[in-house]
């Protein structure tokens, strides 16, 4: 077990330090504007809870969050079954492995607006090859135009950009698995669906773990990439939270409300992903199992 | 249960020339029905290679397996039907221990009420019953390996069990008890039992027959009793034995054999008339003897360990170039020589061997 | 049987690469055509093979000085990232002490939290400290999410280094500083290789807080390109190149630390 060692605080210092630094400061900041009504530099009036109603009545913002939420949970939906495919299906040794490691990590390196730089040059009819191609298909393709084509590109740009990151932590516990599991099971007569089942996805229940997380909590706070490729649109129907809260702080410079809905904003990402986080934990530690064959 | 027969050698390259390029030199074994055996050597010697040869894991790259007269060579350890335990335990840790057990049964399409019965006789004979309903992922290391083994024994028609060094992350307080009850299933089963371990005892209490490798190459098999008393390789009469054989140089001369710089009466013809041969006497059967005794050497005592229940002496003979180190080990009842002592060491008698290119010839 | 699964798991694998590639692919194909070219024919390669949008980058110093504030800023963030996780992170792995699970969970909680919240702030912040448009504080502002993680990673390959390590070096007399560097780090290679990999990754692809804190002195080379975005008559092959660029740094960095990522991973948090 672990030693008990109050000293240790002196380790972690530094760690707290910078991150209450970059994070404490600016929160107390936020808190403070969010119940101040900031007329000017010099005139400023304590109004409590009334941003945080006000918000809350939004409409636009319901609109955002509710985007949001389908978003993160398309995204997750087709990464984490993908990515976990994707590390079934890459090479485990030799050249080729590393070779397809590279490859499959490219996209993960891109800065994000130059993936929305890509995929906005690629999904334009007039030079990109791939509004090109479905055009000549005859299919009516406009994603600046159409909403549900804005949708569908944001999508399949996230899924091209962070699939990858599921896929190499899939691998990486892939990998982890000694060649014993895979010869018992085949001694076992086990068919490749059991191998799976019984052997891979339990291995890699902790990076699975880390993967949703992390990708649950970056979905939610995307902004770069769809603000590149559609700037909200068409209207508001690619506006998700994070683009919301700044159009709203930095566009419109209406701090109180801003300040308010970044707390909301802050708050609801955090329940979400402790409840996620718990769930994960008690399936990790689980006594009980939910079904078996 | 079955019979098997192995006529093979496996090499890392398409055409081997020397013997480096093999990693199990060409070698003819049978291991009976219901026999238990133990492949013993030392880390890298091609063991686990063999045995994954058996198990059908590895394909010889010539020469062929057979169970009972079939040729399985080309056949998947399913298709052979039989059971390996791993060097640490191998289990599904999603499942409890009964599910553990079932599962080779259920991917084979046996009946519900037959599984329930296999599993809970196999729990029963290796004292799992108490936990069949917990999940497997939570228990200590040895529940494990008895349940990997668990694994293998409930298949009826299993044709062999293959351990691979199975007791390398069991607690030492527990190895004996584990080793144990692999002796008692053997008796109770009478299955085919392959043993594969770098540690002699393991080897020498589990087996009927022990083959004793090294460097890809199978150098003696037999009984506990033949490798000790009559190694037929030097390699065997180093290995086993703790201390293992001393070996001292040897000459032939005109009317005798010359060891450490002493002649000594020739104990047969043959070996006074080679020129170069090495004499291997166990430290059990050096012995203190009194000065110019037949076929003794003497020698300058070293060290005397008191080791338990007898004393490992050390003693250097011969000098210059032939020097060496000559081990005995005496009983407590004996009188034990000081350091620094000149005695006489008997070294020629009926249970020396000797050896030339490290191969028996007497 | 195996044969046939093969096939399909390969025949999988290259199509995803295929879908992976080509839109970077595109980039590059654009990069090396004219503008004229871009906007007038459709060709899957250049019909005439051009390096000017490269070498309006490396000559203008508006756009390679760009490259160079990101390369900067990243670096320092990626050091001090860590230096302070290291010792956080041992303390993590190897102590109890209190609110030790709380701390770790706030530290996460700081990965979580969107950058749009704290735009403000941390203009404010570092317009007070006179810290604007320096490249230290883009550092300082990504340490934010870029510490917890490299803790976070950190601790997971901590653990998984056997405490009699520590025991017996203390009984051999090492310092703690000397038993920390000499031994404990070259075991935790892989670990460092990886944190590292993701604190350069995360800080070298960050845009908004990257723009928002720099105007002309450490302007980084993302905010750089959005600028060309939003100017009028865009500059497809010099934006093209100048997308490429920024994913060299990227691969460069995967291909040398390759080896360690999966290796890397599987000690880590699994």
């Amino acid at each position: 077990m672990k030693a008990v060692n109050q000293k240790a605080w002196l380790l972690i210092l530094p760690v707290v330090l910078c991150v209450a630094f970059s994070a404490i400061l600016p929160l107390m900041t936020v808190v403070n504007y969010s119940v101040q009504d900031i007329i000017s530099p010099e005139r400023r009036v304590f109004v409590g809870t009334e941003w945080f109603k006000a918000v809350m009545r939004d409409d636009d913002l319901i609109g955002a969050l509710g985007r949001q939420i389908v978003f993160s949970l398309a995204v997750l939906a087709v990464e984490i079954p993908l990515g976990i495919a994707l590390a079934l299906a890459m090479p485990a040794k030799g050249w080729q492995s590393s070779a397809v490691l590279v490859l499959v990590a490219i996209s993960l390196l891109i800065p994000w607006n130059v993936v929305g730089t890509i995929w906005q040059i690629y999904g334009r009819t007039d030079i990109g090859l791939l509004g090109a191609s479905l055009a000549a298909l005859g299919i009516d393709y406009n994603y600046t135009g159409n909403a549900l084509d804005a949708w569908l590109t944001v999508l399949v740009m996230d899924v091209w950009h962070w699939t990858p990151l599921v896929a190499l932590l899939c691998y990486a516990g892939l990998r982890a698995i000694p060649d014993a599991y895979y010869q018992a099971a085949s001694i076992d007569g086990a068919s490749k669906f059991a191998v799976f089942r019984y052997i891979q996805l339990p291995k890699m229940r902790g990076v699975l773990m880390i993967a949703v997380l992390l990708r649950f909590m970056d979905s939610f706070m995307i902004y770069t990439e769809p603000f590149v490729l559609t700037g909200g649109g068409p209207g508001n129907a690619t506006t998700f939270l994070s683009q919301y809260l700044t159009q709203k702080a930095v566009g419109q410079f209406d701090l109180g409300p801003a300040a308010a809905f970044s707390l909301i904003y802050f708050l609801i990402i955090l329940l979400l992903c402790f409840i996620l986080y718990n769930w994960m934990q008690r399936v990790g530690t689980a006594d009980k199992e939910p079904g078996h064959g | 249960m079955a019979r098997i027969e192995l006529d093979l050698a496996h090499a890392y390259r398409a055409n081997p020339q020397r013997d480096e390029d093999y990693a199990l030199l060409p070698l003819k074994m049978c291991f009976e029905d219901g026999g238990a055996y133990a492949l013993l050597g030392p880390s890298g010697c091609g063991k686990t290679t063999l045995l994954n040869i058996v198990s059908g894991l590895v394909t010889p790259s010539q020469g062929h397996v057979t169970y009972d007269g079939r040729d399985v060579t080309g056949l998947s350890p399913q298709q052979r039907n039989i059971a390996q335990v791993f060097q640490f335990p191998v289990i599904y840790d999603t499942m409890t221990v009964a599910e553990n057990l079932a599962f080779p049964l259920r991917n084979r399409g046996v009946p519900e009420e037959r599984i329930r019965q296999r599993v809970g006789q196999v729990a029963e004979m290796l004292d799992l019953s108490g936990q069949l309903g917990m999940r497997a992922a939570g228990l200590a290391a040895d529940a494990k390996q008895k349940i990997s083994l668990g694994r293998g024994l409930v298949r009826e028609d299993v044709s062999a069990v293959l351990f691979d060094e199975p007791l390398t992350v069991i607690d030492p307080h527990l190895k004996w008890q584990l080793r144990r009850k692999l002796k008692q299933i053997h008796h109770e089963l009478k299955l085919t039992l392959i043993y594969v371990t770098h540690d002699q005892v393991e080897a020498l209490t589990f087996a009927q027959q022990v083959m004793v490798m090294t460097r890809g190459r199978a150098v003696q098999v037999g009984t506990a009793s033949e490798l000790f008393e009559r190694p037929s390789h030097t390699f065997v009469g180093h290995f086993i034995g703790s201390p293992g054989m001393n070996f001292l140089q040897g000459r032939g001369h005109a009317g005798g054999i010359e060891i450490a710089g002493r002649l000594l009466a020739a104990p047969t013809e043959s070996l006074a008339r080679l020129p170069d041969f090495t004499l291997g006497v166990r430290p059990e059967h050096v012995q203190l003897v009194a000065a110019d005794t037949a076929g003794a050497i003497p020698g300058v005592i070293m060290q005397a360990q008191d080791i338990g229940t007898s004393w490992l002496v050390t003693a250097r003979v011969g000098s210059g170039l032939n020097e060496s180190l000559l081990r005995a080990r005496l009983g407590a009842e004996q009188a034990i020589p000081r350091v620094g002592d000149t005695q006489w060491l008997s070294v020629v008698g009926e249970h020396t061997c000797y050896y030339v290119n490290e191969e028996l010839i007497a | 049987m195996d044969e046939r699964r093969f096939r399909k798991r390969s025949l999988f694998l290259v199509l995803y690469l295929v879908f992976a590639i080509l839109p970077v692919y595109w980039m590059v194909n654009m990069s090396f055509k004219t503008n004229e070219e871009i906007l007038s024919t459709f060709s899957l390669w250049p019909l005439h093979f051009t390096t000017d949008h490269y070498r309006t980058i490396f000559t203008d110093v508006s756009w390679y000085s760009g490259y160079i504030n990101s390369l900067i800023y990243v670096a320092i963030n990626v050091v001090i990232s860590l230096l302070v996780a290291l010792p956080a992170a041992y303390a993590f792995s190897r102590y109890q002490f209190i609110g030790d699970k709380h701390v770790f969970f706030w530290l996460l909680t700081n990965r979580m939290t969107p950058p749009a919240v704290f735009l403000l702030p941390f203009f404010q912040l570092y317009t007070t400290l006179g810290l604007m448009d320096t490249h230290i504080a883009v550092a300082l502002a990504h340490l934010l999410f870029n510490v917890p993680l490299a803790v976070w990673i950190l601790e997971g390959f901590m653990s998984g280094v056997p405490r009699e390590i520590d025991e017996t070096a203390y009984i051999d007399g090492y310092s703690f500083p000397r038993f920390f560097l000499t031994i404990f780090i070259p075991l935790i290679k892989a670990g460092v290789g990886v944190a590292a990999f993701f604190c350069f990754m995360f800080s070298w692809v960050e845009l908004l807080m990257a723009r928002t804190l720099t105007s002309v002195n450490a302007k980084p080379i993302v905010a750089t390109m959005t600028r060309t975005v939003s100017a009028s008559g865009m500059d497809w092959g010099v934006l093209a190149a100048a997308g490429v660029l920024t994913i060299v740094p990227g691969a460069i960095v995967i291909y040398f630390v390759r080896n360690y990522i999966a290796k890397g991973f599987a000690m880590g948090r699994v």
